[in-house]
């Protein structure tokens, strides 16, 4: 399932397998073995911080169940890793009992949401679904061209207004051509905003409210969509815009090149918002569902 | 902001020593651990921090620290000296063409603002009466060449696009045609594309063995992570860059990529993007960086925005005014204007050292970009005999401000008390420097 993702790794895999290798190839447990760890999580953007918890609960783990070698320690980790990242939070998509489904998807900007909501697209569309993407972003020069191009490729409706034209009102046509339609998913493109632009999350705020006031249960999804080359920022960047709008997941994007995505850890600690989808490269159907065993074996791999 | 300053931070770590006497090689490895993380907390790469970290401790060990009544600052002194050292002292700016023309490269991973970028950079170039093309070579994209015809119509620069066609063809054309009409500067756009990724690298390559550009400048995003330097490093390693441009610095993010990528490629940070709009791209400061990376807040931005826009012989009227308290809402309307020529609030709140760690406690201050409007029209609606003696407003009157300016009395009555509270506030801090307060200085150092 995460082949693209692993091959995406397979790159850079040697340096840190040398290094985890080292860290987990010689068997004996001792404070080496915790500076190492801290290395790895670090320079996988995991955070100071989280690293310090993670490394914590680790050892006393390693206390109570008396284990005094690195593979067995190694073993402990990646199940606190599996629990921190998935505590029975379902990865899946909520779906709408009665269609329309919709999903808003949010983010900084150059993070890739328009990318995500082709691949989103195309991976309903793929299952007979009739899907319908709202061009949300009317800022950004060439935006609802860009989702356009991707409609046709990805074989979805567009609903789209002039550039510069209200957001909020292209949401509203959307929905209702979603509803007089009978599709089964709408998925609605937002322009990208720093989480500190007070302004912009207002805009983003009245989004949500629009979408909420014609159909009740809607938005079923409200993506927020993180670059894994992101540093520490992705904690606050999710954090403020949970406060803005009920954010339900995470979409990791851009997990093909060298960056690990270790920041998704300090986001779910921090945030509780679970990680759903992962993007991993650059083809429409790059987009696979979270599973946490599959992702901390590959970030630790 | 999740972290404390550093200064602070290091404070509290050489207050648990004080009395102690005289200080330890120990004593300063602590504090070193404090900086580290300081360091890890803003992004910078763990083995850039870990060289880094081992280059202070000698310095930091010299006898100026251990001998210091104030260790903790003397530490942040060193530090903050050795980032503006790594980071480049001085300015630099985008190479001089001697043969036009020339070519600037715009390069990096997907998102990261290259388009954008080269927007912005031929704005300046044009402002500065230079004569650029903008080219579109990010043939992959969906819309990609569309959206840097839109930018180019905008700022007045033409751009070339011969749409999907090999990019070594396009510059090709596009510096036959820079060379007919006389452009200076090629800036040429090229696909967001990975490191690792050959076949894309490999464009790069040969359009640089095609054009032998005058600049190749790595566009990278300020919120970039650990990954820094491995994309800095291949890039470079492939390309051989000239510069790197710092996109996104509005935001909250400490910016440590800067200091990453700098030490791996040790190419000057150009530019930084500052904003969506054109005018948002200022020259790289690096004192400012370090301050901002070590979470000291961007003080120097904020005073020079302010001198940008608060005229000198008005600020001394002002303050002749504050002193003696006779502050009209004139006065305060004029403040609100100039306030709002500095950009966002949000932004220059971040910019004062504290108050970025404040963080939600910001927002229950209410200090609303909506309000400032709401203030300014309510007070645009008085007469100027009112704004001169706001004791004279009585209710009759509050109903006409308020009319007038689509509030409620309310709305009015809060504006009146504010400025009443404010000048009791300005009353105190008068009597408290004519006490002879000695006045502690805004900065630890």
């Amino acid at each position: 399932m995460l082949a693209q993702f692993k091959k995406g790794l397979l790159k850079t895999r040697e340096a840190f397998k040398n290094r985890f290798e080292s860290l987990f190839g010689v068997n004996e447990l001792d404070e080496d073995f915790f500076d190492e760890l801290e290395e790895i999580l670090v320079s996988a953007d995991v955070g100071v911080k989280t690293t310090e918890k993670i490394i914590g609960l680790l050892r006393e783990r390693i206390k109570k169940e008396r284990v005094r070698e690195r593979s067995a320690a190694r073993e402990l980790l990646k199940k606190l890793l599996v629990e921190m990242l998935d505590d029975n939070q379902q990865a899946s998509l909520a779906v709408a009992p009665s269609p329309p489904t919709v999903y808003l998807i949010l983010g900084v900007n150059g993070v890739g949401k328009t990318t995500a909501i082709a691949k989103l697209a195309y991976r309903f569309s793929s299952k007979g679904k009739r899907v319908l993407l709202a061009a949300g972003d009317t800022f950004r020069a060439a935006a609802i061209e860009q989702l356009d191009e991707w409609s046709g490729v990805v074989g979805a409706g567009i609903i789209k207004h002039q550039e510069g034209g209200d957001p909020s009102a292209v949401i509203f046509d959307a929905v209702n051509a979603a509803v007089s339609r009978g599709v089964d998913l709408l998925l609605c493109d937002t322009a990208g905003r720093l989480h500190t632009k007070a302004n912009l999350l207002d805009e983003m705020k009245k989004i949500y409210r629009v979408i909420q006031k014609s159909l009740g249960e809607a938005p079923h999804e409200t993506l927020l969509v993180v670059d894994a080359t992101t540093g520490q920022n992705a904690i606050a960047q999710a954090r403020l815009f949970q406060e803005a709008v009920p954010i339900t997941g995470l979409i990791l994007t851009k997990l093909d090149g060298t960056a690990r995505g270790g920041i998704v850890l300090a986001v779910k600690d921090i945030t509780g918002i679970p990680l759903k989808l992962l993007g991993v490269g650059e083809r429409k159907e790059d987009l696979e569902p979270f599973n946490a065993a599959e992702f901390v074996e590959a970030l630790l791999a | 902001m999740l972290f404390s300053g550093l200064s602070e931070k290091l404070q509290d770590t050489f207050r648990k020593l004080r009395g102690k006497g005289k200080l330890t090689e120990k004593d300063v490895d602590s504090a070193l651990r404090e900086v580290r993380l300081a360091l890890l907390e803003a992004d910078v790469s763990y083995k850039v921090v870990k060289q880094f970290a081992a280059s202070l401790k000698e310095k930091a060990l010299g006898a100026e620290v251990l001998k210091s009544l104030t260790p903790g600052q003397q530490v942040v002194k060193i530090v903050h000296a050795e980032l503006v050292k790594l980071m480049g002292e001085t300015q630099s700016k985008i190479s001089p063409v001697d043969n036009p023309p020339g070519v600037v490269m715009l390069v990096g991973l997907q998102g990261s603002g290259k388009t954008t970028s080269a927007a912005k950079l031929a704005r300046l170039l044009k402002k500065n009466g230079h004569n650029p093309l903008l080219v579109a070579g990010d043939i992959y994209r969906p819309a990609a060449i569309k959206q840097l015809e839109v930018l180019g119509k905008e700022i007045a620069v033409p751009v070339f696009s011969l749409g999907k066609e090999d990019p070594v063809i396009i510059i090709t054309q596009a510096l036959k045609e820079a060379g007919k009409v006389g452009n200076d500067y090629v800036i040429l756009d090229t696909a967001g594309r990975l490191h690792i990724n050959e076949e894309l690298m490999d464009e790069l390559i040969r359009i640089k063995k095609k054009t032998n550009p005058l600049e190749i400048l790595l566009v990278v995003d300020a919120m970039t992570g650990q990954d820094a330097v491995n994309v800095a490093q291949a890039f470079h390693e492939q390309l051989g860059l000239t510069g790197v441009i710092l996109t996104k610095l509005d935001g909250d993010t400490r910016g440590g990529a800067a200091l990453s990528v700098r030490a791996v490629t040790n190419c000057p940070i150009k530019y930084v993007g500052t904003g969506e709009k054109f005018e948002a791209f200022e020259p790289f400061y690096p004192d400012r960086m370090a301050s901002r990376i070590l979470g000291m807040g961007d003080v120097l931005s904020l005073i020079e925005k302010a001198e940008a826009v608060v005229d000198e012989g008005k600020r001394q009227i002002l303050e002749k005014k504050l002193r003696s308290q006779s502050l009209t809402l004139e006065d305060f309307l004029e403040q609100l204007g100039q306030i709002k020529q500095m950009g966002p609030l949000e932004d220059l709140l971040g910019m004062i050292p504290g108050l970025n760690r404040a963080g939600k406690q910001l927002k229950s201050l209410s200090l609303d970009e909506k309000q400032l409007v709401q203030a300014e029209a309510i007070i645009q609606s008085m007469t100027r005999e009112e704004r001169l003696h706001p004791e004279i407003i009585n209710s009759s009157r509050r109903r006409r401000i308020s009319l007038g300016s689509g509030t409620t009395v309310q709305d009015v009555n809060r504006l009146l008390k504010q400025f009443e509270q404010m000048k009791k506030m300005l009353k105190q801090i008068n009597a408290l420097e004519k006490g002879k307060h000695k006045r502690r200085g805004m900065f630890p150092f």
